[in-house]
């Protein structure tokens, strides 16, 4: 490991918090490899060995689970993961064109990354918010209702360094790292920032009360 | 005409409607100040005469479920609320935990109360960040109001609650592939027997509970079985979700008695988009067979759509009008399967993969009509032959898709298919007419 001593001692410490979460060590993983990607912005060969050490497996038994899933990236990330869902409904909806004049916009394919280092571009998986298609997510925040033209827009601002607001979540998107931290579980303070009901999440409540249906039973 | 029974959604929208404050100031915590009065047999008893049934997707009698774990050992148990809302079309859970966190806390103490679990885990998909951002607030809020911790409110019952973030794979809303995930592995299904309810987590005793089935046990424990199964209809008790996404004015959530038809629910929204004609639509999900218009007046309850040859899942009724290519759809489907597939057995994992490479020489017209019988010949080599649910799911929208739209493939193949994706998109655009690409070679 070629961690410093400063981060790996801070390492150390936010590892001994996420294990005791847990009843069994092993359990740690996943927020680990969160940790890992908070800090080198990519599950590192070192932040390999870092979780290999921390819960006393190898670095294979650590690869393996690493490469199974799809938030963990081996190349160092863009500072913005922006993912356009193509899945059926969105794709559908618009997801597809939306992803390719993005992809064109860019210049980068699904899970490239642009020169800048600012945006990793990839093709989502349905993101369950599909009453919002066609949805795009930036760093794990909702993006609704998107339109080329509006998803060109925040990769703008992204690459410019402007502050940038999803549609429902915090009041602005944070940097992998900073998210790839909350993912660890490390609370950053922000819960109470926005409001995220938008129109579909209140539309069948908004009826109901319109026409004065009760969950009576009745 | 059916009426909407707004239960769990009935505070969103409020000002701060996820804080501690706003859910206790409606009534919240309320029903665990009664069930920790209760025997926890007896809360048993109450959700099994509710006639609450799993509405993750499989409908299983929650109940049930719970009676299965063997009698207290001393040893832990567990309870594992499944919040890793992937199913394509599925968008309940996401905007209850967004608004309304403390329904959810407050069932996993009822629920953990209930089952004698002193230590239970939330498993949140990792790709929704202010979700877990508002969970976590939540379990935080309630700690510091002493509804979690040692000896909660004097009950002498103990509960520590964790939050997880998964990292990204579809499979982990599968209960055992889920609990190998949480105990830090890949996320593969487990062989069962042994289910969870015997040898789950750390091979203890643990029920997996999805965040919606949860979320209703405060108002059972409330309001009483007797008002829960007097809403929906026979065999299928209770309100739920009914997501409605795609080709309608206004798409969303309508909590609404089980039994309600997808025709009461496109009126509710306000009719088709631009009044086209209903194509096909999903039950619950991509997993479950496409059904058409001719379905539109089936009570969505497990019994009535079972027997319309598809299963009623996690009611995310995704519509599509008449602008959609069916094959289109189910080509992207299965694109989705076949990256999501966990590799553990081989008819799911080879199968997902030919079957996109098939369905895409089909949709870029290079396809054959013998491909169509390939297609179905290697659907039967997976339905039923794969190691967990998911196989079988992942060909009902082939299946289903021949059955109903057979002429729309065979168009593909000779030629004579005419669908511009553009007119059913939901903005304008001109469709760039781009050679198609074949990345794929497919052998039948």
């Amino acid at each position: 490991m070629t961690y410093d001593e400063k981060t790996l001692a801070s390492l150390n410490e936010d590892a001994a918090q996420i294990v005791a979460r847990y009843p069994v060590p092993r359990s740690a993983l996943l927020p680990l490899l969160h940790l890992v990607q908070s800090v080198d912005g990519y599950v590192s060969p070192d932040g390999i060995a870092f979780c290999a050490d921390q819960l006393e497996l190898t670095s294979a038994e650590v690869s393996a689970v690493a490469t199974f899933y799809t938030q963990y990236k081996r190349r160092p990330n863009g500072e913005y993961q922006v993912g356009v869902c193509t899945n059926t409904l969105c794709a559908i909806m618009g997801g597809d064109e939306i992803y390719r004049q993005l992809s064109e916009r860019l210049g980068v394919g699904h899970d490239e990354t642009t020169e800048d280092g600012k945006v990793t571009l990839e093709r989502l998986e349905c993101n369950a918010a599909c009453d919002y298609a066609p949805v795009m997510m930036v760093n794990w925040e909702f993006f609704d209702n998107q339109t080329p033209d509006t998803a060109a827009q925040v990769v703008d601002d992204l690459r410019a360094g402007k502050e940038v607001a999803p549609s429902r979540g915090a009041s602005s998107v944070c940097s992998f790292k900073e998210v790839s931290r909350v993912l660890a579980g490390f609370d950053d303070g922000r819960a109470d920032e926005g409001q995220a009901a938008g129109e579909p999440t209140l539309v069948g409540l908004n009826l109901a009360k319109e026409q004065g249906w009760k969950e009576d039973g009745a | 005409m059916t009426e909407l029974t707004p239960v769990l959604s009935a505070t969103w929208g409020a000002e701060h409607s996820w804080r501690l404050e706003t859910y206790t100031s409606a009534g919240g915590y309320g029903a665990l100040t009664k069930a920790l009065a209760m025997d926890p047999g007896d809360i048993i008893q109450a959700v099994k005469d509710s006639g609450l049934r799993g509405r993750g997707g499989a409908g299983f009698p929650t109940g049930m479920k719970w009676g299965f774990l063997p009698p207290e050992d001393g040893l832990p148990r567990y309870l594992v609320v499944n919040a890793d809302e992937s199913e394509p079309g599925t968008c309940k859970d996401i905007p209850t935990m967004l608004n309304s966190p403390h329904v959810l806390i407050e069932g996993t103490i009822i629920t953990s109360y209930a089952i004698g679990s002193n230590h239970a885990f939330i498993y949140v998909r990792g790709e929704v960040v202010h979700v877990y951002r508002r969970v976590m607030n939540a379990v935080a809020e309630a700690y510091k109001a002493g509804h979690l911790g040692k000896n909660i409110h004097g009950s002498g019952f103990d509960l520590d609650v964790t939050v997880h973030a998964g990292a990204g794979a579809y499979i982990c809303g599968e209960e055992t592939a889920l609990l190998d995930s949480l105990e830090g592995r890949r996320g593969q299904p487990r062989l069962k027997p042994p289910f969870p309810a015997v040898a789950g987590l750390y091979a203890r005793p643990t029920v997996v509970n999805n965040v919606e089935s949860i979320a209703s046990v405060p108002s059972i424990v409330d309001r009483g079985a007797e008002w829960f199964s007097s809403m929906g209809s026979e065999k299928s008790k209770g309100m739920a979700f009914f997501s409605l996404t795609g080709h309608v004015e206004r798409p969303g959530q309508y909590e609404a008695p089980l039994g309600i038809t997808l025709r009461e629910l496109i009126d509710m929204a306000g009719g088709m988009r631009h009044g086209n004609k209903l194509k096909f639509w999903t039950p619950g999900g991509s997993s479950t067979p496409i059904l058409t218009d001719e379905h539109l007046d089936t009570p969505l309850d497990y019994e009535a759509i079972g027997a319309a040859g598809s299963m009623l899942g996690t009611r995310a009724l995704q519509v599509f009008d008449e602008t959609t290519s069916a094959v289109r759809a189910i080509t992207r489907w299965m694109e989705f399967y076949k990256h999501e597939s966990c590799g553990k057995c081989t008819p799911c994992r080879e199968g997902t993969f030919w079957l996109t490479a098939i369905l895409k020489r089909i949709e870029s017209g290079n396809g054959t009509r013998q491909d169509l019988d390939q297609l179905l010949d290697t659907c039967q080599s997976i339905a039923g032959r794969s190691f967990c649910a998911f196989g079988d799911g992942a060909v009902s929208c082939v299946v289903s898709g021949l059955k109903y739209f057979r002429e729309e493939f065979e168009a593909y193949v000779d030629g004579t298919a005419d669908f511009d994706p553009s007119a059913a998109a939901l903005f304008d655009y001109t469709t760039v007419t781009d050679t198609p690409e074949v990345t794929e070679e497919a052998h039948a």
